[in-house]
Protein backbone atom coordinates (compact mmCIF):
# COMPACT_ATOMS: atom_id res chain seq x y z
CA UNK A 1 0.00 0.00 0.00
CA UNK A 2 2.84 2.65 0.96
CA UNK A 3 4.53 1.54 -2.14
CA UNK A 4 2.04 2.55 -4.34
CA UNK A 5 1.58 5.88 -2.84
CA UNK A 6 5.12 6.79 -2.95
CA UNK A 7 5.13 5.51 -6.61
CA UNK A 8 2.09 7.97 -7.15
CA UNK A 9 3.83 10.85 -4.88
CA UNK A 10 7.34 10.54 -6.22
CA UNK A 11 7.34 12.35 -9.37
CA UNK A 12 4.86 15.26 -7.61
CA UNK A 13 6.90 15.03 -4.42
CA UNK A 14 10.06 15.62 -7.06
CA UNK A 15 9.03 18.09 -9.18
CA UNK A 16 7.71 20.44 -5.94
CA UNK A 17 11.56 19.95 -4.50
CA UNK A 18 13.53 21.13 -7.78
CA UNK A 19 11.14 23.65 -7.98
CA UNK A 20 12.26 24.92 -4.21
CA UNK A 21 15.84 24.34 -4.12
CA UNK A 22 16.35 25.07 -7.91
CA UNK A 23 18.78 21.58 -7.71
CA UNK A 24 18.44 18.18 -8.68
CA UNK A 25 21.03 16.99 -6.27
CA UNK A 26 19.53 18.77 -3.27
CA UNK A 27 16.17 17.63 -4.43
CA UNK A 28 16.81 14.32 -5.33
CA UNK A 29 18.40 13.55 -1.66
CA UNK A 30 15.64 15.37 0.07
CA UNK A 31 12.84 13.60 -1.68
CA UNK A 32 14.94 10.22 -0.70
CA UNK A 33 14.70 11.58 2.99
CA UNK A 34 11.59 12.14 3.32
CA UNK A 35 9.69 9.33 1.43
CA UNK A 36 12.44 7.60 4.20
CA UNK A 37 10.56 9.53 7.40
CA UNK A 38 7.11 8.75 5.89
CA UNK A 39 7.83 5.07 5.26
CA UNK A 40 8.83 4.72 9.31
CA UNK A 41 6.21 7.12 10.36
CA UNK A 42 3.21 6.42 8.65
CA UNK A 43 3.49 2.20 9.04
CA UNK A 44 3.24 4.00 12.83
CA UNK A 45 0.93 6.28 12.91
CA UNK A 46 -0.89 6.06 9.67
CA UNK A 47 -0.88 7.46 5.84
CA UNK A 48 -1.56 11.33 6.40
CA UNK A 49 -5.03 12.79 4.59
CA UNK A 50 -2.87 14.99 2.23
CA UNK A 51 0.92 12.49 1.75
CA UNK A 52 1.98 14.57 -1.29
CA UNK A 53 1.91 17.69 0.76
CA UNK A 54 3.23 15.86 4.11
CA UNK A 55 6.09 14.57 1.88
CA UNK A 56 6.69 17.77 0.06
CA UNK A 57 6.83 20.11 3.69
CA UNK A 58 9.11 17.52 4.88
CA UNK A 59 10.88 17.36 1.77
CA UNK A 60 11.68 20.95 1.96
CA UNK A 61 12.62 21.10 5.03
CA UNK A 62 15.44 18.40 4.70
CA UNK A 63 16.39 20.49 1.91
CA UNK A 64 16.58 23.25 4.17
CA UNK A 65 18.90 21.51 6.63
CA UNK A 66 21.15 20.33 4.04
CA UNK A 67 21.65 23.18 2.61
CA UNK A 68 22.23 25.15 5.91
CA UNK A 69 24.89 22.35 6.68
CA UNK A 70 26.57 23.19 3.61
CA UNK A 71 26.52 26.66 2.76
CA UNK A 72 29.41 26.39 0.18
CA UNK A 73 26.47 26.17 -2.50
CA UNK A 74 27.23 29.31 -3.22
CA UNK A 75 23.76 29.38 -5.67
CA UNK A 76 21.69 28.31 -2.99
CA UNK A 77 21.76 31.44 -0.74
CA UNK A 78 18.89 33.03 -1.80
CA UNK A 79 16.59 30.01 -0.83
CA UNK A 80 18.61 30.27 2.36
CA UNK A 81 17.17 33.99 2.65
CA UNK A 82 14.03 33.25 2.34
CA UNK A 83 14.35 30.44 5.52
CA UNK A 84 16.77 31.93 8.00
CA UNK A 85 17.25 29.59 10.98
CA UNK A 86 14.92 28.82 13.62
CA UNK A 87 12.01 30.25 10.92
CA UNK A 88 9.48 27.06 10.49
CA UNK A 89 9.10 26.45 7.03
CA UNK A 90 5.19 26.57 6.40
CA UNK A 91 3.18 26.34 3.62
CA UNK A 92 -0.57 25.65 2.81
CA UNK A 93 -0.45 22.23 2.45
CA UNK A 94 -3.26 21.81 0.00
CA UNK A 95 -1.35 23.72 -2.29
CA UNK A 96 0.77 21.80 -4.06
CA UNK A 97 1.01 22.80 -7.51
CA UNK A 98 1.61 19.64 -9.94
CA UNK A 99 5.05 20.69 -11.72
CA UNK A 100 5.63 17.24 -13.36
CA UNK A 101 5.28 18.69 -16.66
CA UNK A 102 8.06 20.56 -15.90
CA UNK A 103 10.31 17.97 -14.91
CA UNK A 104 9.46 16.23 -18.13
CA UNK A 105 10.64 19.09 -20.00
CA UNK A 106 14.00 19.19 -17.62
CA UNK A 107 14.40 15.55 -17.94
CA UNK A 108 14.05 15.26 -21.73
CA UNK A 109 16.31 18.79 -22.49
CA UNK A 110 17.49 17.86 -25.86
CA UNK A 111 20.82 19.44 -24.48
CA UNK A 112 21.04 15.98 -22.48
CA UNK A 113 22.37 12.14 -24.49
CA UNK A 114 19.29 10.46 -25.18
CA UNK A 115 20.34 7.74 -22.91
CA UNK A 116 20.43 10.51 -19.81
CA UNK A 117 17.16 11.93 -20.67
CA UNK A 118 16.05 7.82 -20.96
CA UNK A 119 17.35 7.36 -17.39
CA UNK A 120 16.30 10.62 -15.52
CA UNK A 121 12.97 10.30 -17.06
CA UNK A 122 12.44 6.94 -15.66
CA UNK A 123 13.98 7.99 -12.69
CA UNK A 124 12.73 11.60 -11.73
CA UNK A 125 8.90 10.61 -12.93
CA UNK A 126 8.48 6.55 -12.99
CA UNK A 127 10.22 7.10 -9.85
CA UNK A 128 12.23 3.89 -9.90
CA UNK A 129 15.75 3.00 -8.41
CA UNK A 130 19.08 3.53 -10.30
CA UNK A 131 19.44 -0.45 -10.06
CA UNK A 132 16.26 -1.03 -11.45
CA UNK A 133 16.74 1.35 -14.02
CA UNK A 134 20.33 -0.50 -14.82
CA UNK A 135 18.53 -3.71 -15.39
CA UNK A 136 16.09 -2.82 -17.67
CA UNK A 137 18.76 -1.12 -19.98
CA UNK A 138 21.36 -4.43 -19.03
CA UNK A 139 23.92 -1.83 -17.57
CA UNK A 140 25.29 -2.31 -13.83
CA UNK A 141 24.17 -0.24 -11.22
CA UNK A 142 27.22 1.88 -11.15
CA UNK A 143 27.12 3.12 -15.06
CA UNK A 144 23.85 3.57 -14.64
CA UNK A 145 24.75 5.57 -11.32
CA UNK A 146 27.36 7.73 -13.14
CA UNK A 147 25.04 8.23 -16.48
CA UNK A 148 22.58 9.92 -13.89
CA UNK A 149 24.72 11.79 -11.67
CA UNK A 150 26.09 13.34 -14.80
CA UNK A 151 23.03 14.11 -16.46
CA UNK A 152 22.39 15.82 -13.22
CA UNK A 153 26.07 17.66 -12.95
CA UNK A 154 25.08 18.87 -16.58
CA UNK A 155 22.11 20.19 -15.74
CA UNK A 156 23.17 22.65 -12.95
CA UNK A 157 26.25 23.63 -14.59
CA UNK A 158 24.84 24.42 -17.73
CA UNK A 159 22.32 26.03 -16.85
CA UNK A 160 19.17 23.93 -17.70
CA UNK A 161 15.98 25.44 -16.91
CA UNK A 162 13.28 23.66 -14.91
CA UNK A 163 9.99 24.97 -16.57
CA UNK A 164 7.62 25.48 -19.31
CA UNK A 165 9.65 26.65 -22.82
CA UNK A 166 9.27 29.44 -24.21
CA UNK A 167 5.99 29.62 -27.00
CA UNK A 168 8.16 29.21 -30.10
CA UNK A 169 10.23 26.30 -28.64
CA UNK A 170 7.55 24.10 -27.53
CA UNK A 171 6.28 22.04 -30.23
CA UNK A 172 9.78 20.51 -30.66
CA UNK A 173 10.44 20.31 -27.07
CA UNK A 174 7.20 18.15 -26.83
CA UNK A 175 8.37 16.15 -29.19
CA UNK A 176 11.43 15.56 -27.80
CA UNK A 177 9.65 14.28 -24.50
CA UNK A 178 7.40 12.10 -26.63
CA UNK A 179 10.09 10.58 -28.49
CA UNK A 180 11.95 9.94 -24.98
CA UNK A 181 8.57 7.80 -23.82
CA UNK A 182 8.39 6.08 -26.91
CA UNK A 183 12.08 4.66 -26.88
CA UNK A 184 11.15 3.43 -23.51
CA UNK A 185 8.24 1.66 -24.49
CA UNK A 186 10.22 0.07 -27.21
CA UNK A 187 12.77 -1.00 -25.40
CA UNK A 188 10.07 -3.03 -23.25
CA UNK A 189 8.36 -4.08 -26.22
CA UNK A 190 10.73 -5.18 -28.73
CA UNK A 191 12.66 -7.02 -26.12
CA UNK A 192 9.96 -8.31 -23.92
CA UNK A 193 10.51 -6.09 -20.91
CA UNK A 194 6.85 -5.69 -20.41
CA UNK A 195 7.70 -4.25 -16.54
CA UNK A 196 8.94 -1.03 -19.16
CA UNK A 197 6.50 -0.66 -21.62
CA UNK A 198 4.01 -0.60 -18.63
CA UNK A 199 6.31 2.12 -17.37
CA UNK A 200 6.17 3.78 -20.78
CA UNK A 201 2.36 3.75 -20.81
CA UNK A 202 1.99 5.10 -17.48
CA UNK A 203 4.29 7.80 -18.32
CA UNK A 204 2.13 8.66 -21.40
CA UNK A 205 -0.71 8.01 -19.11
CA UNK A 206 0.55 11.34 -16.77
CA UNK A 207 2.30 13.60 -19.68
CA UNK A 208 -1.80 13.21 -21.69
CA UNK A 209 -3.38 14.15 -18.39
CA UNK A 210 -1.31 16.97 -17.84
CA UNK A 211 -1.27 18.39 -21.59
CA UNK A 212 -4.80 16.53 -22.62
CA UNK A 213 -4.99 19.41 -25.61
CA UNK A 214 -1.94 17.68 -27.13
CA UNK A 215 -2.78 15.76 -30.38
CA UNK A 216 0.92 14.01 -30.55
CA UNK A 217 0.45 12.80 -27.08
CA UNK A 218 -2.53 11.72 -27.27
CA UNK A 219 -1.57 9.58 -30.74
CA UNK A 220 1.79 8.24 -28.84
CA UNK A 221 -0.31 6.75 -25.79
CA UNK A 222 -3.20 5.23 -28.26
CA UNK A 223 0.06 3.78 -30.39
CA UNK A 224 1.30 2.32 -26.50
CA UNK A 225 -1.64 1.22 -25.91
CA UNK A 226 -2.65 -0.97 -29.30
CA UNK A 227 0.61 -2.46 -29.27
CA UNK A 228 0.83 -3.49 -25.95
CA UNK A 229 -2.87 -4.60 -26.32
CA UNK A 230 -1.60 -7.62 -27.88
CA UNK A 231 1.19 -8.34 -25.91
CA UNK A 232 0.02 -11.61 -24.15
CA UNK A 233 -0.51 -13.52 -27.70
CA UNK A 234 2.93 -12.02 -29.15
CA UNK A 235 4.86 -15.07 -27.63
CA UNK A 236 3.71 -18.44 -27.75
CA UNK A 237 6.12 -21.61 -25.82
CA UNK A 238 8.70 -19.08 -26.06
CA UNK A 239 8.47 -18.18 -29.57
CA UNK A 240 6.80 -15.25 -31.34
CA UNK A 241 3.32 -15.66 -32.61
CA UNK A 242 2.92 -13.67 -36.21
CA UNK A 243 -0.53 -11.32 -35.72
CA UNK A 244 -2.50 -13.82 -37.89
CA UNK A 245 -2.30 -16.46 -35.78
CA UNK A 246 -2.33 -15.04 -32.36
CA UNK A 247 -4.87 -15.63 -29.84
CA UNK A 248 -7.41 -13.14 -29.86
CA UNK A 249 -9.00 -14.58 -26.47
CA UNK A 250 -5.52 -13.12 -25.18
CA UNK A 251 -5.81 -9.64 -26.65
CA UNK A 252 -6.42 -6.83 -23.83
CA UNK A 253 -9.78 -5.71 -25.21
CA UNK A 254 -10.35 -3.44 -22.47
CA UNK A 255 -6.83 -1.77 -23.81
CA UNK A 256 -8.12 -1.78 -27.10
CA UNK A 257 -10.78 0.40 -26.71
CA UNK A 258 -9.15 2.97 -24.60
CA UNK A 259 -6.37 2.88 -27.39
CA UNK A 260 -9.04 3.71 -29.85
CA UNK A 261 -10.85 6.09 -28.03
CA UNK A 262 -7.58 8.16 -28.00
CA UNK A 263 -6.94 7.67 -31.47
CA UNK A 264 -9.64 8.88 -32.12
CA UNK A 265 -9.67 12.13 -29.93
CA UNK A 266 -5.87 12.48 -31.13
CA UNK A 267 -7.28 12.86 -34.92
CA UNK A 268 -10.32 15.17 -33.47
CA UNK A 269 -7.23 17.05 -32.18
CA UNK A 270 -5.78 17.16 -35.88
CA UNK A 271 -2.71 14.58 -34.75
CA UNK A 272 -1.59 14.02 -38.08
CA UNK A 273 2.59 13.08 -37.24
CA UNK A 274 4.21 9.68 -37.22
CA UNK A 275 2.71 8.12 -33.50
CA UNK A 276 -0.81 8.84 -34.98
CA UNK A 277 -0.32 7.30 -37.63
CA UNK A 278 1.20 4.10 -36.28
CA UNK A 279 -1.65 4.11 -33.73
CA UNK A 280 -4.43 3.92 -36.83
CA UNK A 281 -2.43 1.23 -38.22
CA UNK A 282 -2.23 -0.83 -34.99
CA UNK A 283 -6.11 -0.41 -34.58
CA UNK A 284 -6.85 -1.88 -38.28
CA UNK A 285 -4.52 -4.55 -37.45
CA UNK A 286 -7.46 -5.31 -34.30
CA UNK A 287 -10.20 -5.22 -36.57
CA UNK A 288 -11.33 -9.46 -37.53
CA UNK A 289 -10.82 -8.70 -41.21
CA UNK A 290 -7.89 -6.66 -41.92
CA UNK A 291 -8.23 -3.85 -44.63
CA UNK A 292 -4.88 -4.19 -46.23
CA UNK A 293 -4.87 -1.59 -48.77
CA UNK A 294 -5.58 1.17 -45.77
CA UNK A 295 -2.87 -0.78 -43.93
CA UNK A 296 -0.88 0.08 -46.82
CA UNK A 297 -1.44 3.41 -47.42
CA UNK A 298 -1.03 4.58 -43.82
CA UNK A 299 2.39 3.13 -44.35
CA UNK A 300 2.94 5.00 -47.58
CA UNK A 301 1.96 7.88 -44.89
CA UNK A 302 4.34 6.87 -42.29
CA UNK A 303 7.25 6.66 -45.13
CA UNK A 304 6.16 10.11 -46.05
CA UNK A 305 6.60 11.27 -42.53
CA UNK A 306 9.60 9.14 -41.45
CA UNK A 307 11.91 8.43 -44.38
CA UNK A 308 12.33 5.39 -42.92
CA UNK A 309 13.79 1.65 -45.37
CA UNK A 310 11.94 -0.16 -42.64
CA UNK A 311 8.60 1.30 -42.50
CA UNK A 312 8.95 0.46 -46.22
CA UNK A 313 8.89 -2.88 -45.65
CA UNK A 314 6.47 -2.58 -43.06
CA UNK A 315 4.53 -1.48 -46.20
CA UNK A 316 5.18 -4.34 -48.29
CA UNK A 317 4.12 -6.64 -45.87
CA UNK A 318 0.83 -4.90 -46.46
CA UNK A 319 1.27 -4.72 -50.35
CA UNK A 320 1.47 -8.52 -50.36
CA UNK A 321 -1.77 -9.00 -48.95
CA UNK A 322 -3.11 -6.80 -51.60
CA UNK A 323 -1.05 -7.43 -54.63
CA UNK A 324 0.47 -10.64 -53.96
CA UNK A 325 4.39 -11.35 -53.09
CA UNK A 326 5.99 -10.65 -56.30
CA UNK A 327 4.73 -7.08 -55.86
CA UNK A 328 5.99 -6.90 -52.27
CA UNK A 329 9.17 -8.59 -53.46
CA UNK A 330 10.27 -6.31 -55.94
CA UNK A 331 9.53 -3.49 -53.16
CA UNK A 332 11.80 -4.90 -50.36
CA UNK A 333 14.78 -6.12 -53.05
CA UNK A 334 14.65 -2.65 -53.22
CA UNK A 335 15.78 -1.52 -49.74
CA UNK A 336 19.49 -1.30 -48.41
CA UNK A 337 18.66 -3.22 -44.95
CA UNK A 338 21.17 -6.32 -45.31
CA UNK A 339 22.06 -5.68 -41.51
CA UNK A 340 18.19 -5.77 -40.37
CA UNK A 341 16.97 -8.95 -39.24
CA UNK A 342 13.42 -8.42 -40.10
CA UNK A 343 14.28 -7.70 -43.90
CA UNK A 344 15.16 -11.16 -43.92
CA UNK A 345 12.56 -12.54 -42.48
CA UNK A 346 10.57 -10.70 -44.07
CA UNK A 347 11.96 -11.81 -47.72
CA UNK A 348 12.36 -15.52 -46.68
CA UNK A 349 8.56 -15.56 -46.16
CA UNK A 350 7.63 -13.50 -49.34
CA UNK A 351 10.07 -15.74 -51.60
CA UNK A 352 8.04 -18.94 -49.70
CA UNK A 353 5.16 -18.45 -50.90
CA UNK A 354 6.69 -17.76 -54.27
CA UNK A 355 7.77 -21.48 -54.15
CA UNK A 356 11.57 -20.18 -53.81
CA UNK A 357 12.42 -22.97 -51.47
CA UNK A 358 16.00 -22.44 -51.78
CA UNK A 359 15.81 -18.77 -51.90
CA UNK A 360 13.72 -18.55 -48.77
CA UNK A 361 15.88 -21.06 -47.15
CA UNK A 362 19.16 -18.73 -47.45
CA UNK A 363 17.08 -15.52 -46.15
CA UNK A 364 15.96 -17.19 -43.06
CA UNK A 365 18.80 -18.72 -42.07
CA UNK A 366 20.54 -14.76 -42.46
CA UNK A 367 17.68 -13.60 -40.49
CA UNK A 368 18.69 -16.30 -38.05
CA UNK A 369 21.78 -15.26 -37.95
CA UNK A 370 20.73 -11.83 -37.13
CA UNK A 371 18.42 -12.89 -34.37
CA UNK A 372 18.51 -11.28 -31.07
CA UNK A 373 15.90 -12.99 -28.58
CA UNK A 374 15.29 -16.80 -28.35
CA UNK A 375 11.74 -16.17 -28.92
CA UNK A 376 13.03 -15.06 -32.64
CA UNK A 377 15.35 -17.92 -33.01
CA UNK A 378 12.87 -20.15 -32.17
CA UNK A 379 10.00 -19.18 -34.34
CA UNK A 380 12.67 -18.94 -37.48
CA UNK A 381 13.99 -21.95 -36.70
CA UNK A 382 10.82 -23.53 -36.92
CA UNK A 383 9.37 -21.75 -40.35
CA UNK A 384 13.00 -22.79 -41.53
CA UNK A 385 11.98 -26.42 -40.95
CA UNK A 386 8.65 -26.18 -42.41
CA UNK A 387 10.26 -25.78 -45.58
CA UNK B 1 24.40 32.53 -15.96
CA UNK B 2 27.26 33.38 -18.00
CA UNK B 3 28.23 31.42 -21.22
CA UNK B 4 30.87 31.52 -24.10
CA UNK B 5 29.55 30.84 -27.26
CA UNK B 6 32.31 29.27 -29.59
CA UNK B 7 32.10 29.62 -33.04
CA UNK B 8 33.62 27.37 -35.39
CA UNK B 9 33.52 28.21 -39.01
CA UNK B 10 33.59 25.88 -42.02
CA UNK B 11 36.19 26.72 -44.36
CA UNK B 12 35.06 27.96 -47.62
CA UNK B 13 31.56 29.32 -46.02
CA UNK B 14 31.64 32.35 -47.83
CA UNK B 15 33.32 31.02 -51.08
CA UNK B 16 30.88 31.83 -53.83
CA UNK B 17 28.72 34.48 -52.31
CA UNK B 18 28.17 38.08 -53.55
CA UNK B 19 29.04 41.44 -52.08
CA UNK B 20 26.00 41.04 -50.89
CA UNK B 21 25.13 38.40 -49.33
CA UNK B 22 28.41 38.58 -47.42
CA UNK B 23 26.96 42.07 -46.34
CA UNK B 24 23.83 40.32 -44.72
CA UNK B 25 25.56 37.68 -43.20
CA UNK B 26 27.82 40.58 -41.78
CA UNK B 27 25.11 42.50 -40.35
CA UNK B 28 23.72 39.83 -38.47
CA UNK B 29 26.33 39.42 -36.74
CA UNK B 30 26.58 43.10 -35.91
CA UNK B 31 22.80 42.59 -34.74
CA UNK B 32 23.83 39.51 -32.46
CA UNK B 33 27.12 42.17 -31.03
CA UNK B 34 23.78 44.91 -30.56
CA UNK B 35 21.58 42.34 -28.38
CA UNK B 36 21.13 43.25 -24.76
CA UNK B 37 22.74 39.82 -23.57
CA UNK B 38 26.04 40.31 -25.40
CA UNK B 39 28.89 40.85 -22.58
CA UNK B 40 31.50 40.98 -25.37
CA UNK B 41 32.89 39.22 -28.43
CA UNK B 42 35.92 38.88 -30.93
CA UNK B 43 36.55 37.52 -34.35
CA UNK B 44 39.40 35.95 -34.81
CA UNK B 45 41.91 36.63 -38.22
CA UNK B 46 41.90 33.55 -40.05
CA UNK B 47 43.61 30.26 -38.73
CA UNK B 48 46.70 31.19 -41.14
CA UNK B 49 47.73 33.57 -39.01
CA UNK B 50 48.10 31.76 -36.19
CA UNK B 51 51.18 30.25 -33.78
CA UNK B 52 50.96 27.40 -32.38
CA UNK B 53 53.26 27.23 -28.82
CA UNK B 54 53.87 24.24 -26.74
CA UNK B 55 56.71 24.18 -23.83
CA UNK B 56 58.51 20.74 -23.43
CA UNK B 57 61.51 20.20 -21.12
CA UNK B 58 61.95 24.32 -20.20
CA UNK B 59 61.86 25.15 -24.14
CA UNK B 60 59.23 26.92 -26.53
CA UNK B 61 58.04 25.04 -28.85
CA UNK B 62 56.60 27.17 -32.13
CA UNK B 63 54.38 26.00 -35.10
CA UNK B 64 52.99 27.74 -37.53
CA UNK B 65 49.21 27.28 -38.01
CA UNK B 66 46.19 26.47 -35.52
CA UNK B 67 47.02 23.19 -33.40
CA UNK B 68 45.06 20.44 -35.26
CA UNK B 69 43.56 20.48 -38.56
CA UNK B 70 39.71 20.23 -38.33
CA UNK B 71 37.01 20.08 -40.60
CA UNK B 72 36.13 23.17 -38.73
CA UNK B 73 38.12 25.95 -37.35
CA UNK B 74 37.53 28.70 -34.67
CA UNK B 75 36.87 31.99 -35.93
CA UNK B 76 35.69 33.58 -32.98
CA UNK B 77 33.10 33.87 -29.72
CA UNK B 78 30.90 35.90 -27.54
CA UNK B 79 30.33 35.58 -23.83
CA UNK B 80 26.77 36.47 -22.85
CA UNK B 81 24.58 36.66 -20.19
CA UNK B 82 21.67 34.50 -20.43
CA UNK B 83 18.66 33.65 -18.32
CA UNK B 84 18.98 29.98 -18.66
CA UNK B 85 20.77 27.18 -21.20
CA UNK B 86 17.78 27.69 -23.35
CA UNK B 87 18.24 31.29 -23.72
CA UNK B 88 21.61 30.96 -24.61
CA UNK B 89 20.87 28.25 -27.32
CA UNK B 90 18.32 30.77 -28.77
CA UNK B 91 21.11 33.22 -29.23
CA UNK B 92 24.00 30.53 -30.61
CA UNK B 93 20.96 29.50 -32.86
CA UNK B 94 21.45 32.65 -34.28
CA UNK B 95 25.09 32.76 -34.99
CA UNK B 96 25.43 32.38 -38.83
CA UNK B 97 27.78 30.26 -38.72
CA UNK B 98 25.67 28.21 -37.38
CA UNK B 99 23.54 27.16 -40.26
CA UNK B 100 26.89 27.82 -43.10
CA UNK B 101 28.08 24.10 -42.09
CA UNK B 102 29.84 25.21 -39.48
CA UNK B 103 28.78 25.39 -35.25
CA UNK B 104 27.97 26.96 -31.86
CA UNK B 105 29.26 25.79 -28.82
CA UNK B 106 28.02 26.68 -25.75
CA UNK B 107 29.98 26.66 -23.01
CA UNK B 108 29.04 27.46 -19.29
CA UNK B 109 31.64 29.83 -17.66
CA UNK B 110 32.63 28.92 -14.24
CA UNK B 111 31.30 31.83 -11.85
CA UNK B 112 33.90 33.32 -9.42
Amino acid sequence: MLEEIFRDQWARVFAALVSYTGDVDVAEEAAQEAFAVAAERWARDGVPDNPGAWLVVTGRRRAIDRLRRDRTHAGKLRLLDRAEPGEEVTMDESAVPDERLELFFLCCHPALADEAQVALTLRALGGLSTPEIARAFLVSDETMKRRLSRARDKIRAAGIPFGIPREHLLPARLEAVLSVLYLIFNQGYGDGRADLAAEAVRLARILVGLVPGEPEAAGLLALMLLHDSRRAARVRDGEIVLLHEQDRGLWDVAQIEEGQALLDRALALGARGAYVVQAAIAALQTEERIDWRAVAALYDRLRELTGSAVVELNRAVAVAEVDGPRAALAIVDGLGLDGYRYFHSTRAELLRRLDDTAGARAAYRRALDLATTEAERRFLTRRLGEL
Amino acid sequence: MRYALLINERPGAYDGLTADERAAITAEYVALMRDERMISGERLQPAETATTVRVQGGRTLMTDGPFADTKEIFGGFYVVEADDLDDALELAARVPAARLGGSVEVRPLVER
